[in-house]
């Protein structure tokens, strides 16, 4: 953590701008030269609902979202007067400023709407003041939006509030302005920008405070991405060009994402009746030979257990995104979790084979979904890239240089006519699609369409040809020469690495993670070695084939593990310990499952005190230890 | 390469071209109506100019299901009731397939039901064959959707306290533009109406009546046939919906009373189809998208610059 940095949280109603206030101050703050890093928390509504968008900024890179914040502008909800809302929610006026103080650094800065949210209203708020040092800016940013006329843009108001407080150039927010606003709304905006910023720097005195924004410069350029972005474009560098869903949150991010990009490249996106018709619809378009993907959420992810089965059996390559949220059942919409991956591993029936991934990063999501189709496509396998809500939602600067964006249309183990004519057919001119005995398992398609490639496709068992067959001979040479695959891609992907280590390598302790995690575990990781302690940290992506060399090395390596992750049940331990096959009297968990992701803190005292004290009681009600078990 | 070389080509097709020699022989029942679908099937193909390469044949499950087991085309036998979403998706990513979807009445109006829907309002360019026998023949005669009201089987003891699914009526009100219901035991029309429903440009769904002689006997699949375009009774125009909805309404009930009305029901070839439809507003492109990955001279457009200049 840099003394330097700033953490900018924006808070108000859902339905009052703050996605949208947020997003274009990150990436002005981004241009500024500065690593940002943003954390959404939002209710299941349309409007109203206390909502909020952080913004940490940085010279230094940053990882995760860090530990509390120190400046809040808090604009009021604007809907929680709405007395039909009263009836089901309570009286929520207050909550943008009420509700966002518990994590409000000592000697931090606030800046309210006056003409919203009265502070006198809120118990004890004057003395919490004092205690902490805060500097409290009761501005009425509504009046400032309403004399020009639109009460809507006290967002405005409220970022040029912000820099005139920490010494931000407003050109970088006027650059985005110009880039994004028509000039109807445009001028007025402009405006309000101004007008706060002189009007708080002539009333008020900025210095009274220590919040500055740090100065920072890119070594190459940036751009602001969030997980689901880099998924969608992962996918599109990869040649696919067709995507078939049902709105589900968070999973709506691809979906919505790729549809707009595709439609610029000629590719099709089909919004469908349901999510079984979605992973089929997925199907049918890679068997017809296009590249394809679907995706949903846990719920509707359950649904497309069918499809992904079929796909296993008639060994037709798709990709499958799942955006994990907090279940069971509806769960908590628009809250994270790391709770499907049992659900992702081992859905569908009988002896299945599939690859997921679970990106640790933008960086790795754009990676992984590009290795996902590259493997889906080579080994005629089902890929999955599972993710969260917060890894989908946060938006975070990354270099350009990320996105190497390639295309690869190589469709993968496909036959032309030229080679299928050399190609084993059986006695009645079908293409033998399925043979037994083939390299790495792998035996190439035909696509319809094509002259001499004809065969069938089924999901009941078949021979060669593709025929339905029962006989154990046949059985077997199938069954084993689709496990084979999955040998050779475990192969494949141990050579890739696609494991993040972090820390001293011959550090005393170590922590296991998965998944959007992982920068958090980093970022406590250096925080524990800074402090005295002896860490290292393991973001795991592979999860199926599991990396069991990589990561027995790492349990080897250490005197015990603490492996942190986002549910009750500790999935991925249980996971690690059925891989690695022993190990359980090493490994203990950090979990965490009330809706939001872990945050440094939370992670650096889990490690004190279980680790080092020995306490099975994690203090704090957010975090919940469980200890090693024995194998 | 030259993948799609085999689409488009002109030539006589050969009607053995679309028998498997060796191949599997039905494990239909003896007598079974499925017969009669494969052998309509197998003489409307050549008739409308269709290579056994560039048809593509999907399927559900059940007896139905194992339909294109027995025709020698590119086949996907697909899972219950899931035969029109992949069939739709691999139109849209190769129009030049002439893509058949096929599947039971349980498959096709039970557990496929909204994907019928679905497909019939979006009028996709295909065809859809139901093998409409009223009952599940391959678990072994348990009531289906199109099972008269009162049917017992061991599943509905007391008898089906269920109004049977109005197949007919039903794709009419979701949009199909094409819809007809021909059976088993008359193959001339049968062959005739499968031609027309495969080249129409549109959604086409055909009921078809198929008997099942183990599990069904009691349905009225055996019995003569009335064709309504020959029948002065029935009196009516194919092209107005209000008519055709009248002559299925009839056709719907007199089934179950005892009558079977078969023939051509309700033609639109005005509605353009899907993919029509798609590429008009600008959401498909013209030139097939499977086309393109086989085309080495495509150029891999990143036409997202646009979105890319937005992250900046």
């Amino acid at each position: 953590m840099t003394e330097s940095e700033l953490i900018w949280r924006i808070s108000g109603g859902s339905g009052d701008g703050i996605a949208s206030t947020s997003q274009n101050f990150a990436k002005a703050l981004m241009r500024s030269g500065l690593h940002v890093f943003t954390h959404r928390h939002y209710p299941s509504r349309i409007r109203g609902g206390h909502t909020y968008t952080e913004i940490r900024a940085s010279d230094e890179p940053v990882k995760s979202r860090g530990d509390g914040y120190n400046f809040l502008l808090a604009l009021g909800d604007s809907f929680a007067r709405n007395p039909q809302e009263d009836a089901y929610y309570g009286n929520e006026e207050l909550k943008p400023l009420s509700e966002n103080l518990d994590e409000l650094r000592e000697g931090g800065v606030i800046v309210y709407d006056s003409g919203l949210l009265d502070a006198d209203e809120i118990e004890g708020f004057d003395r919490r003041v004092e205690e902490n040092d805060w500097h409290v800016y009761p501005i009425d940013l509504r009046g400032m939006a309403r004399e020009q006329g639109r009460e809507v843009m006290r967002n405005t108001a409220g970022v040029g509030v912000t820099c005139a407080l920490i010494g931000m150039d407003l050109e970088y927010i006027q650059d985005l302005m110009r880039e994004a606003m028509p000039d109807k709304i445009l001028e007025p905006n402009l405006e309000i920008l101004q007008t706060a910023y002189e009007q708080v720097q002539e009333e008020h005195d900025p210095d009274a405070h220590d919040v500055r924004i740090p100065s920072g410069e890119h070594d190459e350029p940036q751009l602001l991405m969030s997980g689901s972005d880099a998924i969608s474009y992962g996918a599109i560098d990869e040649g696919c060009r067709f995507i078939s869903g049902y709105p589900m949150t968070p999973w709506t991010e691809v979906f919505t994402i790729m549809t707009q990009a595709l439609s610029g490249l000629g590719g099709i996106s089909e919004q469908v009746e349901d999510e079984i018709a979605a992973a089929a619809l997925a199907l049918g378009a890679s068997h017809a030979g296009v590249k394809a993907m679907s995706g949903s959420s846990g719920g509707g992810f359950a649904l497309m257990s069918e499809p992904l089965g079929l796909a296993e059996m008639t060994e037709t390559p798709v990709v499958f995104v799942e955006a994990m949220r907090a279940g069971p059942s509806t769960g908590m919409p628009t809250k994270t979790e790391q709770g499907d991956l049992e659900h992702v591993l081992y859905t569908s029936q009988g002896d299945t084979h599939r690859v997921v991934f679970a990106p640790g990063t933008v960086e790795e999501a754009y990676d992984q979904t590009r290795t996902a189709f590259r493997i889906a496509y080579e080994y005629q396998i089902p890929a999955i890239v599972l993710y969260d809500q917060k890894l989908g939602g946060e938006l975070i600067s990354v270099p350009e240089s990320t996105f190497d964006r390639e295309p690869n249309p190589d469709l993968g183990s496909v036959l032309t006519e030229e080679e299928l004519v050399d190609a084993p057919h059986n006695a009645a001119g079908k293409y033998e699609r399925f043979q037994h005995d083939v390299e790495d398992g792998v035996s190439p398609r035909s696509l319809p369409g094509q002259k001499g490639g004809r065969f069938l496709a089924t999901g009941n068992e078949h021979e060669p040809s593709g025929h339905i067959s029962e006989s154990p001979e046949n059985r077997v040479a199938q069954v084993d020469r689709r496990s084979q695959k999955v040998e050779a891609i475990r192969a494949e992907l141990d050579d890739e690495g696609n494991q993040t280590p972090h820390g001293p390598e011959d550090a005393e302790y170590g922590i296991l993670t998965w998944g959007s995690q992982q920068g958090t575990v980093e970022e406590a990781v250096d925080e524990l070695n800074a402090a005295g302690h002896s860490v290292k940290s393991l973001g795991v992506s592979d999860l199926t084939p599991y990396p069991v060399a990589e990561v027995e090395a790492f349990v080897e390596s250490v005197e015990e593990v603490l492996v942190v992750e986002m549910n009750a049940s500790a999935q991925f331990r249980g996971l690690t310990q059925k891989e690695l096959g022993r190990y359980g009297e090493k490994l203990s968990s950090l979990l965490k499952y009330n809706g939001n992701p872990f945050e440094p803190a939370d992670i650096v005292e889990g490690f004190e005190s279980t680790m080092i004290d020995g306490n099975d009681d994690v203090p704090g009600i957010e975090t919940t230890f469980v200890p090693a078990a024995g194998d | 390469m030259s993948a799609f070389n085999a689409i488009g080509e002109e030539r006589e097709i050969d009607r053995e071209e679309f028998t498997p020699g060796i191949e599997p022989q039905p494990t239909w029942c003896p007598g079974c109506g499925d017969f009669g679908v494969l052998k309509a099937l197998k003489q409307a193909l050549p008739e409308v100019g269709r290579t056994p390469e560039e048809t593509l044949l999907v399927t559900g499950i059940g007896c139905s299901g194992k339909l294109n087991s027995y025709l020698d085309s590119y086949g996907f036998h697909t899972i219950h009731g899931r035969s029109l979403p992949v069939a739709r998706a691999a139109k849209l990513a190769n129009p030049g397939l002439e893509v058949i979807a096929a599947g039971g009445d349980g498959d096709g109006y039970g557990i496929g039901g909204n994907h019928f829907m679905h497909t019939a309002r979006e009028n996709h360019d295909m065809t859809y064959v139901v093998f409409n026998n009223e009952i599940f023949g391959l678990t072994k005669g348990q009531t289906s959707p199109t099972s008269p009201k009162g049917h017992k089987s061991k599943t509905q003891p007391h008898g089906s306290a269920k109004d049977p699914i109005r197949p007919l009526s039903l794709a009419l009100t979701s949009g199909a533009s094409y819809v007809a219901r021909t059976a088993a035991v008359n193959p001339n029309q049968a062959k005739e109406i499968l031609t027309e429903a495969i080249q129409h440009d549109g959604f086409a769904h055909v009921d078809f009546l198929t008997q099942c002689p183990t599990w069904n006997k009691d349905a009225r699949q055996y019995v003569p046939y009335t064709d309504v375009q020959d029948s002065d009774d029935y009196d009516f125009d194919v092209h107005d919906r209000v008519e055709a909805q009248e002559a299925m309404r009839t056709a719907e009930e007199a089934l179950y009373e005892g009558e079977v009305l078969t023939g051509r029901f309700y033609v639109d070839e005005g509605r353009p189809s899907y993919q029509e439809e798609k590429q008009r507003i600008g959401e498909m492109p013209e030139t097939p998208l499977a086309e393109r990955y086989f085309d080495d001279d495509y150029e891999w457009e990143r036409a997202y610059d646009e979105f890319i200049d937005k992250h900046r």
